[in-house]
């Protein structure tokens, strides 16, 4: 079964990642993304009748970590990858809207 | 027209452990900006996270302590959103199979008991903080990524803000007595989200549901719900449509707040989480936590007014906190008489925690100096002036209460051969007096009482001096 992907698709995916494109650029990645998905769609005709979802394909489970307390980085290591700082916090362009959970 | 409320919650619960969930970083609270973080936390390249053992078995506790099933698997998911509090992009939390489904928990609202159910609980991380400037920035530490949450989803069994403020109050209470959560809303280790529709009575299917989140007390939960069922009835009575939203709750004002309109579901392209590989949990697992339960308010509370015989009121106080019950057990265990124990418990005890603005864990008295002291007033080697004295030394300084009593010289003065004589000397003294007394006036004996105690230096034992003195002046 074919999918098709449309420009609202590509704009509604813009959206949640925060991405902006121009009209142009919403044309040419509705055509790539239609064809990449419809390569990956192809899965669908292998016979999956009784099989179980698959989550994991590392077949054991989790190894618990015990609860004690490590610093392995100090601020200063981790703020250099921060392109703007300010008294120690990270400094971003103010986004007051959100989805979800403050 | 009569309306049908129908309230729902979501409560998150700061799992108390001493690292992230996902990463070795410290758990604090109140540190430096970006000091309590690592590379898993940052979302780097390459990090793999790995499951602390503790968030499971913290989160199995509330599960137990709510009659919900664990669920033998689990596995995490993400949950996508782009938010600079969120270096991964997406959250690592349960969708699928979370850690326990179908609990309940037992309220009582107006002599009637309710069972409210629980949907469903799991863990998840916290997000980072963000404070938003006035200068177009924002401001993100991410010491709180990473946290360990236990997030408890209602069925939308309450019918009324009371309901849902008793569910609170109970939910509260179980979990702060399993010692999963520290509970304290001002921390933020306990946060609240309600959901609330209306409907018109007879009406079967739910109006409308109004999100609201970030209420900082259960007086504003009360509040905020009790404000809402009022709005909603009135746009719905003028013929207006309740719009699917969130609103907040103004303290200032008393009223709820408009947020935003939700267009559509949220779209959080939910899938199992690739890097973290799925957890059975056995059932010899989750028998060995249930032993390790404490025991829950209710039995505390079943033990103090049924066992040791204290009224209610003094059993309800000892409970509003485990750390104070913990105390009032240890106390107990060491010895200490339980009415006794309980009147100091919450009278001196916690007259000196609020007057100092500190908790049980931070002042120098112990539970077996409470059982010593206690002892020291039973068996009237001091009275309970002199106690007093003592509790002030022990609670600030850490002094052990007999040491004490006996470097000062504080040992209240009961002793016959010593008493008998002084009595009978004042009296002898104090002819006046005796007339008094035989004339009717009982405040004599109570000058003649205080002549004795200004010459033992307040330390003679004022009921054997009562006693001395009445047999004296039956002589006369």
């Amino acid at each position: 079964m074919k999918i098709t992907i449309t420009e609202d698709t590509i704009r509604h995916v813009a959206e949640l990642s925060r991405l902006e494109f121009g009209d142009d650029e919403i044309g040419k990645f509705t055509q790539e993304m239609d064809s990449i998905i419809n390569m990956a769609n192809q899965l669908q005709e292998v016979d999956t009748e009784g099989v179980e979802e698959t989550v994991q394909v590392v077949d054991r489970d989790t190894v618990f970590r015990e609860d004690k307390s490590e610093h392995w980085q100090s601020k200063e290591e981790l703020m250099k990858n921060v392109p703007d700082e300010a008294n120690g916090f990270i400094k971003v362009p103010v986004i007051i809207e959100k989805d979800d959970n403050e | 027209m009569n309306f049908k409320s129908t309230i729902g919650l979501e409560v998150h619960f700061e799992l108390k452990t001493k690292s992230k969930i996902f990463s070795p970083s410290p758990v604090t609270y109140g540190a430096k900006p970006n000091t309590a973080t690592n590379v898993i936390d940052w979302g780097m390249p390459g990090v793999l996270p790995t499951v602390n053992k503790d968030v499971y078995r913290l989160g199995i506790m509330v599960a137990l302590a709510t009659h919900s099933h664990v669920l033998p698997t689990t596995h995490f998911d993400r949950k996508n959103y782009f938010y600079p509090d969120n270096p991964k992009a997406y959250q690592i939390t349960q969708f699928f199979q979370p850690l326990a489904r179908d609990g309940y928990v037992e309220i009582e609202v107006h002599g009637k008991k309710k069972r409210i159910g629980i949907h469903e609980m799991h863990i998840e991380e916290d997000a980072g903080k963000n404070t938003h400037g006035t200068n177009g920035y924002s401001y993100v530490d991410l010491n709180r990524q990473g946290v360990p949450l236990l997030e408890v989803v209602s069925e939308p069994d309450m019918e009324d803000p009371e309901e849902a403020y008793a569910y609170l109050e109970k939910l509260r209470k179980i979990v702060q007595f399993t010692g999963a959560s520290d509970v304290k809303m001002e921390e933020g280790s306990m946060r609240v989200d309600t959901n609330i529709s209306i409907r018109p009575a007879g009406q079967k299917e739910l109006g409308t549901k109004v999100e609201m989140k970030n209420l900082n007390s259960f007086e504003h939960v009360r509040l905020s719900l009790a404000y809402e069922e009022k709005r909603q009835q009135q746009v719905l009575l003028s013929g207006g449509k309740i719009q699917v939203s969130t609103r907040r709750f103004d303290e200032a004002t008393g009223k709820t707040v408009l947020e935003r309109v939700k267009e559509g579901a949220a779209d959080y392209r939910y899938f199992p989480e690739p890097d973290i590989a799925p957890d059975h949990i056995s059932q010899e697992w989750i028998d060995e936590i249930a032993a390790s339960l404490p025991k829950s308010a209710e039995e505390r509370y079943n033990d103090y007014v049924n066992k040791f015989g204290l009224k209610p009121y003094d059993a309800n106080v000892l409970l509003q906190t485990k750390e104070s019950s913990d105390f009032f057990d240890a106390a107990l265990a060491a010895g200490a008489d339980p009415q006794l124990a309980a009147n100091w418990m919450n009278t001196q005890v916690n007259g000196y925690l609020n007057d100092n603005r500190v908790s049980l864990a931070d002042v120098k008295l112990t539970p077996e100096h409470l059982a010593e002291m206690i002892d020291l007033i039973k068996d009237g080697t001091i009275s309970s002036k002199i106690a007093k004295k003592v509790f002030a030394e022990t609670i600030e300084n850490g002094t052990a209460p007999k040491k004490y009593v006996e470097e000062k010289g504080m040992v209240q003065l009961s002793d016959l051969s010593v008493l008998e004589p002084m009595v009978k000397e004042i009296v002898d003294n104090n002819p006046q007096s005796v007339e008094d007394f035989k004339n009717g006036k009982d405040r004599a004996i109570g000058f003649l009482v205080g002549q004795i105690m200004k010459q033992t230096r307040g330390k003679a034992n004022p009921k054997v001096v009562n006693k001395l003195l009445n047999q004296e002046l039956a002589k006369r």
